[in-house]
Formats: structure tokens, sequence, C-alpha cells
């Protein structure tokens, strides 16, 4: 007898990875499909998490929506409030008074910082660096505590409104915490980057992975620190100021090679200048109103409702048909933490959109990930979509 | 350049797709018809002086009983490098709900028109992977068109029936033989 040895046969395996998973961050469904251990084919499904906010707000006044905004990006609700109460104010044409614009540049960046902590912690928890979590949650700690005493929530706060935001600081003490906590902020920086920075399992992981370069990044329309992490300077709070950004110093840090670790120097840069953009706030922070006084649009103070006839009726209107606003249609972008969120909104003339359309750049991220993956190990799916910094609530909407 | 005379621009380009423009709280919005919408991309994209790299969003308007054509797909462009915006819009008639799509252009476009598609039932030919995205497979109608109720349909979603027996077959499933 002779035996013939037949070479081993070799075909793909497909692995579906999540939708429950716990380093998707959120409900995404990847199928992998894979030669060993190289990802030949990674395609994303998403839809897991949709709500379908845009519907909803088509039938929900322009008052009403601010909340299902806050059901975006979940961790940085206040970023998507100021975006989306921005492209209302520009629709209607009003504008709000300093302070409220001051206030609101300081509470995004702190939304920014909030964001780009919890970014961190799970984007090197994914990777294998666990204790980077346990510290940075404590500074992330401090932000929602704040947030908490400034509009009673941590998560979902709701706090800025058309036209201002709706309360003002609530003491000194709260400034005076905020501005101990940037004084220490940038040593706490220092501190992760001990952990991480030089670390040699880390630089092995992140360096060289997931490459994107100049023009393709372009290309597929990314934004924020992923887009910069390829070197290009686009950040919308810099070339289309809003609020009080245009009165603020800041730097916008690119990156050079595209890959994990740059667009991971990115976010880390960033929050630096996050902390000085606070920083700037507090020392110039102006006194005055905190919501534009627009009868036509804005809801007038509650004692002036109890005690005026003319406010109550103003009030009411408002409150029932919400404000109306001119017939239009104007595209508005912020820049929140996860990149350019845009809102389109198409106004009839009512008190309710005709029709909102949401460019959240996490749906947008999420459509490069297999294009990020290909030819890499599964280990480095993981990193990648720790390095686009996705929220599947706002992908899906 | 600025946006009005992009406007113009595109006008005096292709003199007889633009229909016309808007412009509001200084957004210019060129209405196009459809049928030559690759070119104009192509040539926003390309020509030295527009130079419109960045793909920012792409999504569609339901007209429904506004006594205008029903549909309209609006194209979100931007240019990192003169750093101006553009807004297209391009009429799609509900009679033939299809136009052509600029991804081979703008490769973000891709989920932007997958999501069209799913939302309005708005075909866009020549997309490599033309599927819904967020609404399951085998769903029925276009959330984001006017006629669909916000409360969705009265009947139940085709495949809840097999998830519901499958999970009463296992219920039923006998341990000890």
């Amino acid at each position: 007898m002779e035996t013939v040895a037949k070479p081993l046969e070799t075909r793909t395996l497909t692995v579906s990875m999540g939708p429950q998973h716990p380093a998707t961050h959120g409900v995404l469904r990847l199928v992998l499909e894979l030669d060993g251990e190289t990802v030949v084919e990674c395609t994303p499904h998403v839809g897991y998490l949709h709500r379908g906010i845009e519907k909803l707000s088509e039938h929900r006044t322009y008052l009403q929506i601010i909340p299902l905004t806050d059901r975006l990006d979940y961790i940085s609700s206040m970023s998507n409030n100021i975006g989306y109460c921005l492209a209302v104010e520009k629709l209607l044409g009003i504008e709000a008074p300093e302070r409220a614009k001051f206030i609101r540049t300081m509470a995004g960046e702190m939304s920014r910082i909030s964001s780009h902590l919890l970014w961190l912690a799970t984007h090197a928890l994914d990777i294998g660096a666990m204790t980077v979590f346990l510290y940075t949650f404590r500074e992330r700690e401090t932000i929602l505590g704040l947030f908490e005493r400034l509009c009673g929530a941590r998560l979902t706060v709701s706090y800025p409104r058309i036209g201002g935001v709706r309360n003002d600081i609530p003491d000194q003490d709260w400034l005076d915490e905020l501005k101990s906590f940037t004084d220490e902020f940038p040593g706490r920086i220092k501190e992760y980057e001990t952990l991480i920075n030089q670390n040699r399992i880390w630089i092995k992981r992140t360096k060289g992975i997931g490459v994107i370069g100049r023009e393709e990044a372009i290309n597929r329309g990314l934004s924020g620190a992923t887009l910069r992490g390829s070197g290009i300077d686009y950040d919308v709070r810099k070339y289309m100021p809003y609020d009080a950004y245009d009165q603020v110093e800041f730097e916008v840090p690119v990156g050079k090679e595209g890959d994990v670790y740059d667009r991971y120097r990115c976010r880390m840069i960033e929050l630096e200048q996050s902390n000085r953009i606070i920083r700037q706030c507090i020392d110039k922070m102006p006194s005055g109103p905190i919501l534009a006084e627009e009868m036509k649009y804005i809801l007038p103070a509650k004692e002036d409702v109890l005690s005026d006839m003319e406010h109550l009726i103003h009030h009411f209107v408002l409150v029932a048909e919400g404000p109306k606003a001119p017939v239009g249609e104007l595209y508005v972008s912020t820049e929140v933490p996860k990149g350019e969120l845009g809102f389109y909104i198409v106004s009839d003339g009512t008190g309710k959109p005709y029709r909102m359309h949401v460019r959240s750049p996490s749906f947008v991220h999420a459509s490069v990930l297999g294009r990020l993956s290909k030819g890499h190990m599964v280990a480095d799916v993981i990193a990648n979509i720790g390095t686009i910094d996705i929220v599947l609530g706002e992908c899906d909407r | 350049m600025g946006s009005l005379e992009i406007a113009e621009e595109i006008k005096k380009t292709f003199p007889d797709e633009v229909i016309g423009f808007t412009e509001f709280r200084g957004q210019v919005t060129v209405s196009l018809s459809k049928d030559r919408i690759v070119d104009i991309c192509r040539y926003l994209h390309d020509s030295p002086d527009m130079s419109f790299d960045y793909p920012t969003d792409l999504c569609a308007v339901d007209n429904l009983g506004r006594g205008r054509t029903r549909f309209e797909v609006i194209y979100n462009l931007y240019s990192t490098k003169y750093r101006h915006r553009i807004i297209l819009k391009a009429q799609v008639p509900e009679s033939d709900p299809v136009i052509d799509s600029v991804t081979l252009i703008w490769s973000g476009m891709n989920w932007h028109e997958r999501e069209t598609y799913d939302m309005f039932g708005i075909t866009f030919k020549g997309h490599p992977d033309m599927r819904r995205i967020l609404m399951p497979e085998d769903w029925e109608g276009n959330p984001l068109r006017k006629d669909y109720p916000l409360k969705g349909p009265e009947k139940e979603w085709r495949g809840y029936r097999n998830v519901k027996e499958k999970s009463r077959s296992f219920r039923e499933f006998q341990w000890k033989q």
C-alpha cells in the first residue's frame, strides 16, 4: 500500500462579529471573511439602533427636538444639543447673547474632554491596556459631576436652548471647581501618556495599522480627528467658527501617517487644546443675559409668564405650535468630538421642520471600517473600531 | 470663489441642466435636473477652480403634496482647498425614482446613497452595493416618505412570525426523553 500525501484543503472562514460584542462599542455587526487570521473582507452591518429620529423630528416642534438630539451621540449629548440649536438659530435668523456663547463653548469643550476620555479608555482597553480606563474615568467623573450641578443631568443634558442656554452657571464655586480641574488636567494627560505613549505593546498594536492616505480620507468624507490623523487641516471650529470659537485661541493638531497611532496622538493633543479653550472661556466670561430676547421665537422667562398676560400668550403659542421658522433650507455643521455633525433642515414655514437630516460622523466613519481592516489581523479590527471612534446611536439615528 | 459665483459658473457650463438657484442665509442651493448629475459632479470635483473634494452629505427630501417634483436628492459638497460649499438639488420624479450614482467620484457617498435608497426608495444607478442599510432587508416601505405613517403600518413585520414560532418551539423542547 502506498499513501499519497494529499495537500490540505484550505478555505476562507466567515465569522460574524457582533451585534453583541463588547469591543464593537454598541450594536455593530461585522461579517469577517478570514483567511487564517487575516481579514480578507470585512462588511459592517449597521441599523440595530435605528430609532427613526429623523422621522420623529418631522412630527415634533423645534423646541421638542432638543431631547431627541441627546440620543444621537449619547456620550457627548451637550455637543449635539449645541449643534442642533445653532442650526435652528441660523434658520430663525437669531443669535445667542455673548455670555451664552461662552457658556456653550465651554460646555461643548467639557463634553469633548469627557467623550475623548471615554474613547481613550475603551480604545486602550480593547487593545489590552486596561489601567488607562481607571485613570480616565476619574477625570470623566469630575466633568459629569460638573454637568450635573450645571443642569441636573449627567448624560442626556438638554442644556442648550434655541437662542442660548437653559440656565446660568450655578455659582462661583462651580467656576472655581472647573478652573481647578483645568489646572490639574494637563498633568493628568501626562499620566495617561506615561502609561501608553512609549509602551512597546501599544506602539506595536497601533503603528502602521489602519492606514488611510490623505486623498482617500478626504474622498471618503471622514471628519474630526479621524480625518486630521491623515494630515488634513480641517476643523469646523477653525474654518466655520460658531459660538465663541473665533474669540479663543487653539491649535488644530494634524497627524502624518494616518494610522491608529497618529489618530491617537491627534486626540490626545485635542484634549490639551480643549482644556486651553475652557480656561480662556472662564477668564473671558462676559456678563449679561443667557437667552436671546426674541418674543417671536424664544420662550419667555417663567416669572414673566406667571405675571404678564402678553408673555403668557407667547408662551402658549410657542409651546403649542412651535416657533414659526421662515421658509428655507440650510445646512449647519459643528465640530463634535466624533467629527463633523451637520443638520440639514428644510422649513416650510410651520413650527415643525418639514425634513431634518442629520449628517452624523459615526455613520461615515463606520463605512470605512471594511477598508481599514482589510489585510490586517482579526485583533486589529478591534483597534480599527476604536480608532474611528464611533457611537452607534449616532450612526443609526 | 463665493457660492453665488460658483452657482453662476455651473449655470454657464451646464445651461440646460440648471433649473435655478436660491440663496438662504448665505447658502446657495442649485436646482438641477437629474440626467447629467454625474457630469456636473465630475466637473465640480475635477475643475481646478472648484475642487469640491469633500463629500459632506447626501440626503433626499420628499415633496409629497407641495406641488413640486416628488423627490429631491441633495448633494452637499465642500472644498478643503478653497473652503467653499455648494448644495445641489437634483429633481427626481415619482414615476421614475432613479438617479445616477456619484460613488465613483466620492466613495464617501456610498453609504449615504444606500441610506437614501432605504429611506426613500430612490435607486442609484451604478452603485456597487445597492442594499438597505438601516432597516431590515425584508422591510416593506420606505420610512422617510411622507406617505409612510409615523406609527408604522398596521400589519406586523413578516419575519416576526418566524421568530415567534421559533421561540415557541424552543420552549416545547423536551429535556428528558
